[in-house]
């Protein structure tokens, strides 16, 4: 399931912000270092809501970081 | 009895076989990405016939605008930036150019720094204030001026405003006041424009999930909460609006100037 997530979210990672998937790992911080701006941030967002048919607030979009902290937010979500 | 009944459906049946927007030209500015309501109001205008520039307001936009309309035979892209002059008189020069005169104008765009897009209004800085209004008021004004020369006799001019223009919604707070601005533009530029048979209106579509409205903090408790009380219960959102905007675009609209049309399930006439 860990894994099927990764997968899926490192897609959007890379359709959105333009990244190769090697470059995107567990630990990669999307503003640091994968080059996301405040825009590409919620357009990241909003296609991970798309892809999960999910909901994800501000408040919670503050915590996410990095590719590994979206990962474990939807697989929490998805429970 | 019959005969009227008869003519009359023959009638019916001949204007549906045309397009509501067959022959017009116009522009659409501006678009962000697909989710953007005016992506689907030009999506929409292009289905009916019509010929649509689609602005993006920085280079980055415009490359990813140039594939959304790559697949439309009669849609091309344009970047325009309202706060430069010189992208707004090659806006009209391409206008020119492209279409000789311009039969609608969608404007679709506004900014207010995030900071005041949340807390308390009574925050908002001299600076906030007036990059709100302009880039999302003003802008209205200073496109119809630019493109006045351009503008076909009997054009369709609309804006997109929200219920914060009239009523508090919390976080919306300096985009409400802006909001405000907008309409009032529309009415005092439905007069300028009204003489040459232009119409200027404006949609206030409900809060809908666009990278824009998600500027807005709690964005998406709005749209629950709008949801949950408006009067219509289906789903909402940029087809809603893009069908309302093909009608003030079309000729069926054509007494119609200086209005704001809600296209909000409703919403707007609940008092609780």
């Amino acid at each position: 399931m860990a894994d099927n997530v990764f997968e899926k979210v490192k897609k959007v990672v890379c359709e959105e912000l333009g990244v190769q998937e090697s470059e995107v790992k567990p630990e990669s911080s999307f503003t640091e270092d994968l080059g996301a701006d405040s825009l590409d941030v919620v357009e990241l967002v909003m296609a991970l809501e798309e892809q999960f048919s999910t909901d994800i607030p501000d408040d919670d979009v503050a915590n996410l970081k990095t590719v590994g902290d979206v990962v474990s937010y939807i697989e929490k979500k998805l429970g | 009895m019959g005969a009227p009944l008869t003519a009359g459906r023959h009638f019916f049946s001949c204007r549906l076989a045309h397009m509501l927007l067959e022959g017009k030209k116009g522009l659409v500015v501006s678009v962000t990405n697909k989710n953007s309501i005016g992506w689907a109001v030009a999506e929409a205008a292009h289905n009916q016939g019509a010929h649509v520039i689609v602005g993006a307001q920085n280079e980055r936009m415009l490359e990813r605008v140039g594939e959304l309309v790559a697949d439309y035979p009669r849609m091309s892209a344009v970047q325009v930036d309202f706060g430069i002059p010189s992208d707004m008189e090659a806006l009209a020069e391409r206008v020119k150019n492209d279409f000789g005169t311009a039969d609608f104008v969608v404007h679709s765009a506004a900014f207010a720094q995030r900071e005041d897009l949340q807390g308390r209004f009574i925050d908002t800085s001299r600076e906030g204030f007036g990059i709100a209004l302009d880039v999302s008021a003003y802008s209205l004004v200073s496109l119809c001026k630019t493109l006045e020369p351009v503008l076909a006799d009997d054009a369709s001019v609309m804006a997109m405003s929200y219920l914060g223009s009239t009523r508090t919604v919390g976080n919306y707070n300096v985009m409400g006041v802006a909001k405000a601005a907008l309409e009032a533009c529309a009415r005092y530029l439905a007069v300028d424009l009204g003489p040459r048979g232009i119409r200027v209106n404006v949609l206030s579509p409900g809060p809908i999930n666009t990278v824009a409205a998600r500027g807005v903090k709690g964005l998406t408790d709005m749209i629950t909460y709008v949801h949950d009380k408006a009067p219509l219960k289906r789903e909402f959102g940029q087809q809603e609006v893009a069908g309302s905007a093909v009608y003030l675009m079309s000729d069926l609209s054509k007494g119609v100037t200086g209005q704001i049309v809600f296209v909000d399930n409703g919403y707007n006439v609940v008092g609780m």
